[in-house]
């Protein structure tokens, strides 16, 4: 039943992996396994931001400062708004800078902009709203709150001189071919135990230096909520794929990155903040798409029916 | 089944739990290690602290690391590693080959439980304020243009370590830091869990690695708060 199930929803990408990337591709990435030379060369892109050390003396490079700050040390940071373990780093790498890592320069420009999440133009602030409140699992800060504006004033001051509307290489994160098997619970277990659970724990919870998460968790209460967008299979593919482990990014196969993938997002985490007591409901008015496992059944669990707290 | 729980919960039961108590906590594990650490063995392996310091603190001016209060499973695997010669070193290696399986655990847990040193070795960089500033953004920031994390973000903030498998580096010897990025990226160590360490290495010069170990060097052992 589950198997069918999760065959079901993951046929599309079947179907679509058989018109893309061969499955040689699947193991390309197990050879360079131990002491092999870099996975993946250095990212090179259209646009650099600027240095660090450009950040100017005075109140505008304070705010820059500031912004810079919550977005490394958010829940220390920014108390009110942060109702779990992360910072906004641990998805955006090098303090929102990194290109493929959904850096805060390739975003930027790219707002105002019309949102199928949310059905309406969304601008930039109201973006970093939804950040708190799905990938951090607490609260919308007030656009014109010192939060939104620092992080609003820390991403301008990255995005300066990148051309407005124009999606520039390095944005977001890559997607990653569709993989010759869907995507499975079981391999993705054995991928997590053999490259994940060194940082993230054998139960995905993290681990902690002095009640501080070093490593983030990757489900449970401390995690990011169902309606963040890394609780999709591509999504959380992509940035595992480009990303993951940290300085070994590009050292999974397509096919390792899609299986801990749907492992990472087969697992309870906080629920959907637009839940109102219909599980069913609330995956079909938010999450029918086959990339989501929200409101379906893995092994037996029913995702969302128990949502972490 | 039935029968032996119901001993288990008679008097019978109770000496036997009393006995294993005893055992448990006899300090037959611990004087070997102690004997360890102060005297060796009669094997050829010398007292740890003849070179480890007295409380395992290490030995800065050699570049002796401390041990105190370092996680008690990395220990013991960097005993076996050594034995085995994933982690060469001409000391080391033939000390490890002469403490038995016991033994390794032994003063691996006995380090382990050491409380570490507050004020032991911390030491200022020796060089100008350029290469602080270079040896605290890699440790800090990295550098992601050669996919190099920030060091902390494996080993904690300040590097105090975190779990079995990222040990502390704060407070360690500069030329024992130093040492092992050069281990790495040579290759004569090769322990390292997924090749991070043997990978990111390669990435840095030896003015980074110099620099690094400086700034580590520096740090209180016993850690600082997160953020500023």
């Amino acid at each position: 039943m589950t198997a069918r199930l999760i065959a079901l929803l993951l046929a599309p990408l079947v179907l679509a992996a058989c018109s893309g990337r061969t499955p040689l591709d699947a193991h390309a990435a197990d050879a360079p396994r131990a002491a092999a030379p870099a996975a993946k060369a250095p990212a090179t892109t259209a646009f650099t931001p600027p240095a660090e050390s450009e950040i100017p003396a005075g109140p505008y490079g304070d705010m820059v400062r500031l912004g810079r700050e919550i977005f490394l040390h958010t829940r220390k940071a920014a108390p009110a708004y942060v109702g779990n373990g992360l910072n906004c780093v641990n998805c955006h790498l090098d303090a929102g800078r990194l290109a493929d890592s959904a850096p805060l320069w390739g975003a930027y420009g790219m707002y105002p902009q019309y949102r199928k999440k949310n059905h309406h133009v969304n601008s930039y602030g109201e973006r970093l709203q939804g950040c708190f409140t799905y990938s951090m699992n607490g609260k919308a800060p007030p656009l014109d709150d010192p939060v939104i504006v620092a992080l609003e004033t820390y991403s301008y001051w990255m995005a300066q001189g990148a051309p407005l509307g124009t999606k520039l290489e390095g944005a977001g994160y890559p997607s990653v071919p569709r993989p010759a098997k869907a995507p499975d619970y079981a391999r993705g277990q054995s991928v997590f135990g053999r490259d994940c659970a060194l940082c993230h724990g054998a139960q995905g919870q993290g681990q902690k230096v002095a009640g501080t998460y070093v490593f983030p968790p990757l489900w449970g209460p401390d995690s990011f909520n169902w309606g963040a967008g890394m609780h999709e299979l591509d999504k959380a593919a992509a940035f595992i794929k480009a990303n993951m482990p940290l300085s070994r990014g590009g050292m999974l196969s397509d096919q390792d990155a899609w299986d801990v993938a749907m492992f990472m997002d087969a697992h309870e985490r906080p629920q959907d903040p637009r839940y109102h007591g219909d599980l069913a409901a609330t995956r079909k008015a938010y999450h029918d798409t086959p990339m989501s496992l929200y409101g379906t059944r893995v092994n037996g669990r029913l995702l969302g029916a128990r949502p972490a707290q | 089944m039935g029968g032996l729980r119901m001993r288990g919960r008679g008097w019978e039961g109770v000496v036997a739990g009393l006995w294993l108590a005893l055992a448990w906590a006899s300090p037959a594990n611990a004087a070997t290690a102690q004997t360890l650490v102060n005297r060796g063995n009669e094997r050829g392996a010398p007292p740890c602290q003849s070179c480890h310091g007295a409380g395992g603190r290490g030995q800065a001016a050699a570049g002796f690391p401390r041990l105190a209060g370092l996680d008690a499973g990395y220990l013991r695997r960097q005993l076996d590693d050594y034995a085995k010669g994933t982690r060469s070193n001409a000391v080391m290696q033939p000390v490890a080959q002469a403490l038995s399986p016991d033994e390794r655990d032994g003063v691996a847990m006995y380090y382990a439980r050491l409380p570490v040193p507050v004020k032991a070795m911390v030491t200022k960089p020796a060089d100008g304020p350029g290469a602080d500033a270079r040896g605290a953004t890699l440790a800090t920031r990295g550098r992601w243009s050669a996919q190099v994390p920030a060091c902390e973000q494996c080993h904690g903030p300040g590097g105090v370590g975190v779990g079995a498998n990222f040990p502390p580096l704060a407070g360690q010897p500069a030329a024992y830091i130093e040492a092992q990025l050069k281990a790495w990226q040579q290759g004569t160590r090769r322990n390292d869990p997924l090749g991070l360490m043997q990978h990111l290495s390669r990435a840095l010069s030896a003015q980074d690695i110099a620099a690094v170990a400086q700034w580590f060097a520096a740090q209180s052992p016993v850690g600082r708060s997160v953020g500023k």
